[in-house]
């Protein structure tokens, strides 16, 4: 726990170090496709608040000077499968991206969809010294104080945000700091995931001489980016359908409550036309994109779509399938994803939030007729997402398939207070410091 | 696993292009590359190509091959001098001592030290050269003024205003307008000798010339050998009362009197001539015994 709180810190600082020098990169690793953007902060004196436009989360503060997006490879189900392809495919996105900033970017914020997210609901309770408020010691001591599930050795916490905080009897406080009381406390989000997949990216990163200056789950980002205001703040579910694996994150009064993932994807729906309607995984993939749907009708009984092939076999290479017939394909999958992710919400007691709404964002949210699907499966009160607009972003970058990007420079931009934001409680401090002097003794006499 | 050979195309930059491009985009490197290099080059190429001695020489002669060829361009040429305010025979002179063999560029005349040359001619008083359009070297002369005649222990020569040299003259005939002054250092004393002779107007039928006497003060030196001594300070003021004891009463310079004498600022001392003193003294004489008569 402490070795990733100590390393979590060292990104912290790292982005601020990028902050300063001006420039980070973003990288989505994803399972269908690594995108790399390029971000130039300006600084904060450029940040100006005309009458009703607010300064926006950070939103305004940065720009994208560099986009670059490429295949995938080597990487399964949102987790790295096979390392050298996916340094190399990283190698091309953060290329493309600087060539096309012509700046060097040093400093990259990434962030994966898979590794088994796991979310845990920690609770702490300290009591106030009496008279003055609830200082930043206070915060730092009462999250010290959360008791740490045993989530295993071979898991690492990603997330750790405070999202409510309680004094004495009033819950509910986003910031306690300055409030008198007696008892502060808190609840925080643990996010936790397989360590040795955010290892396989540390080191695909380190291999391509970048550092790292922040780590987040996809799922997260999609959310911040492509859920409105009022939907984060009233409750809401952000459904990531990616192309390995569909993340699932719940937001409620800003915060992130609970993140999931289904290791299903779009990738899953391609593997089934392929092996339904006998043809390439390429050609099954364009198939799905120029023709893909949820809902059959009359007319696509008549629309035949040509499979193709170079296998020289007249009989084989002229096949065609109709639509309906592929629908009939990818519908049961599409179901599949949307009620394994129906069984997370469910399981995460999703039903009893005031807000309903669920949002459907990612690149296989793109399938014609899915709000449809979705509003059976999930409620009613679905709606497709894209992603919030941002400065400079090439419009190719702006479809819902670029919302984990998205987030993650709104991330960068605008980070959330995490645990180790706060300052280490004092009660830890003097006997590490201690240990440390006497460390520093034994090194140099 | 994928085989280790990879694909021979393969779409992603290898690690050394990734790591070249990266270096390539650092404001350093960048800027030593681009700009530092080549000059770091040039310099180098410029340096290796000039420790050679040999080289160096070629270079030079080609260098000085395009000056001249530039500087002996016709627009540049001065084919011609022209002298301005020049008597026939300063300017004879003023050719004489600048030998120009003409057409000459203009870049090779050296107009400063050409003009300290003509300036240092006794007759000139200052000169002026400059090349006009044409390829003219116009030199333009003020010509010292004679204003006395000197005669001294090496022969007569013609003085200005200032007392500057002018010219040697043969024959005090040559110049019979000017004045005369004579005697060691009257060219150092020229304006107060002007200014003597003026105010010797009135007797200037008389006048023969002025003497320097001890390098200090002046003798009026007029015919019949009379002379005037004047005193050192002063003397235009003396000179006046010897003229207005002329004018008025005793007709003094008209009479047997070989010296006045100013000297003395009290009074004028005379000096009679011989015959005059032993008339005066017969005269007296006379007087003495016309008073034991009586």
């Amino acid at each position: 726990m402490t070795q990733l709180y100590q390393s979590q810190r060292a990104m912290r600082h790292k982005r601020q170090a990028a902050m300063q020098r001006g420039v980070v990169a973003i990288l989505d690793v994803g399972t269908s496709k690594i995108a790399c953007l390029v971000l130039r902060f300006d600084g904060l004196q450029t940040e100006k608040t005309v009458d009703g436009v607010g300064p926006m989360a950070g939103q305004s503060r940065f720009r994208v000077i560099g986009a670059a997006t490429t295949r995938s490879r080597g990487v399964r189900f949102g987790e790295i499968d096979a390392m050298q392809e996916t340094e190399r495919a990283i190698r091309t996105a953060v290329q493309g991206a600087q060539k096309m900033a012509n700046v060097r970017v040093d400093h990259v914020i990434a962030s994966f969809s898979g590794a088994r997210p796991r979310s845990y609901g920690l609770a702490g309770e300290v009591e106030l010294e009496a008279g003055g408020g609830v200082t930043e010691c206070d915060v730092a001591r009462v999250l010290a104080a959360c008791e740490v599930p045993d989530y295993g050795t071979d898991r690492e916490a990603l997330h750790a945000q405070p999202v409510n905080f309680a004094i004495d009897h009033r819950s509910g406080l986003g910031d306690p700091r300055g409030q008198i009381g007696n008892r502060l406390a808190a609840d925080m989000h643990l996010l936790t995931v397989d360590r040795a997949a955010v290892e396989n990216l540390l080191y695909c990163i380190k291999r391509c001489d970048l550092e790292l200056a922040g780590i987040a789950s996809s799922a997260y980002a999609a959310g911040i980016s492509a859920m409105v205001e009022d939907e984060q703040e009233l409750g809401a579910a952000c459904i990531d359908m990616g192309g390995g694996s569909t993340g699932i994150s719940v937001f409620m009064k800003k915060h992130m409550i609970i993140a999931d993932s289904v290791r299903l994807g779009g990738d899953h729906v391609t593997a089934d036309i392929s092996k339904g309607l006998q043809v390439p995984i390429a050609t099954a993939e364009r198939i799905k994109t120029f023709y893909g749907g949820v809902v059959a009708t009359g007319m696509d009984d008549r629309e035949t779509i040509e499979t193709g092939g170079d296998t020289g076999d007249w009989e084989h290479d002229r096949r065609s399938v109709s639509r309906a017939e592929l629908i009939g394909v990818m519908r049961p999958r599409v179901e599949e994803i949307l009620e394994e992710a129906r069984s997370r919400l469910d399981a995460a007691g999703f039903d009893n939030l005031p807000g309903q709404r669920i949002v459907l964002t990612g690149g296989a949210s793109q399938i014609p007729g899915l709000d449809g699907l979705a509003g059976r499966i999930l409620g009613q009160n679905v709606r497709l997402g894209r992603p919030l607009r941002v400065h400079g972003l090439p419009q190719a970058a702006t479809g819902p398939a670029f919302a984990a990007c998205v987030g993650l420079c709104l991330f960068a931009a605008h980070p959330q207070d995490e645990w180790w934001d706060f300052e280490i409680p004092a009660e830890r401090y003097p006997a590490r410091s201690l240990r440390r002097a006497v460390k520093w003794f034994k090194d140099n006499w | 696993m994928q085989p280790l050979m990879p694909l021979a195309r393969d779409p992603a930059p290898s690690r050394w292009s990734y790591r070249i491009q990266r270096m390539w985009l650092t404001p350093l490197y960048r800027g030593l590359l681009r700009k530092g290099l080549p000059v770091f080059l040039l310099l180098f190429a410029i340096g290796w190509y000039v420790t050679d001695a040999e080289r160096l020489e070629a270079l030079q002669i080609w260098a000085d091959d395009l000056r001249r060829s530039i500087e002996e361009r016709p627009e540049f040429m001065v084919r011609l001098m022209k002298i301005e305010g020049a008597s026939p025979e300063l300017s004879g002179d003023i050719r004489e001592i600048m030998p120009l063999d003409l057409p000459l560029s203009s870049f090779d005349l050296d107009l400063d030290h050409m003009r300290g040359e003509i300036s240092g001619l006794d007759a000139v008083a200052g000169a002026e050269l400059r090349v006009v359009s044409g390829g003219v070297l116009m030199v333009r002369v003020t010509e010292r003024l004679p204003a006395v005649v000197w005669r001294s222990r090496r022969g007569l020569e013609l003085l200005d205003a200032e007392g500057h040299r002018v010219a040697a003259l043969e024959r005090r005939g040559d110049a019979p307008e000017l004045p005369l002054v004579a005697g060691e250092g009257a060219e150092r004393a020229v304006p107060e000798a002007l200014e003597l002779i003026a105010a010797a107007a009135p007797i200037s039928d008389r006048l023969r010339g002025l003497r320097r006497i001890g390098e200090r003060r002046w003798d009026v030196v007029l015919d019949r050998d009379q002379r005037i001594m004047l005193p050192e300070h002063a003397p235009i003021a003396a000179l006046e009362r010897v003229i207005a004891l002329d004018n008025s009463a005793s007709d003094v310079l008209a009479r047997d009197v070989t010296v006045v004498d100013m000297r003395d600022g009290r009074r004028p001392i005379l000096r009679l001539t011989a015959e005059a003193m032993e008339e005066l003294r017969r005269l007296r004489a006379l007087d003495g015994k016309r008073g034991e008569d009586a």
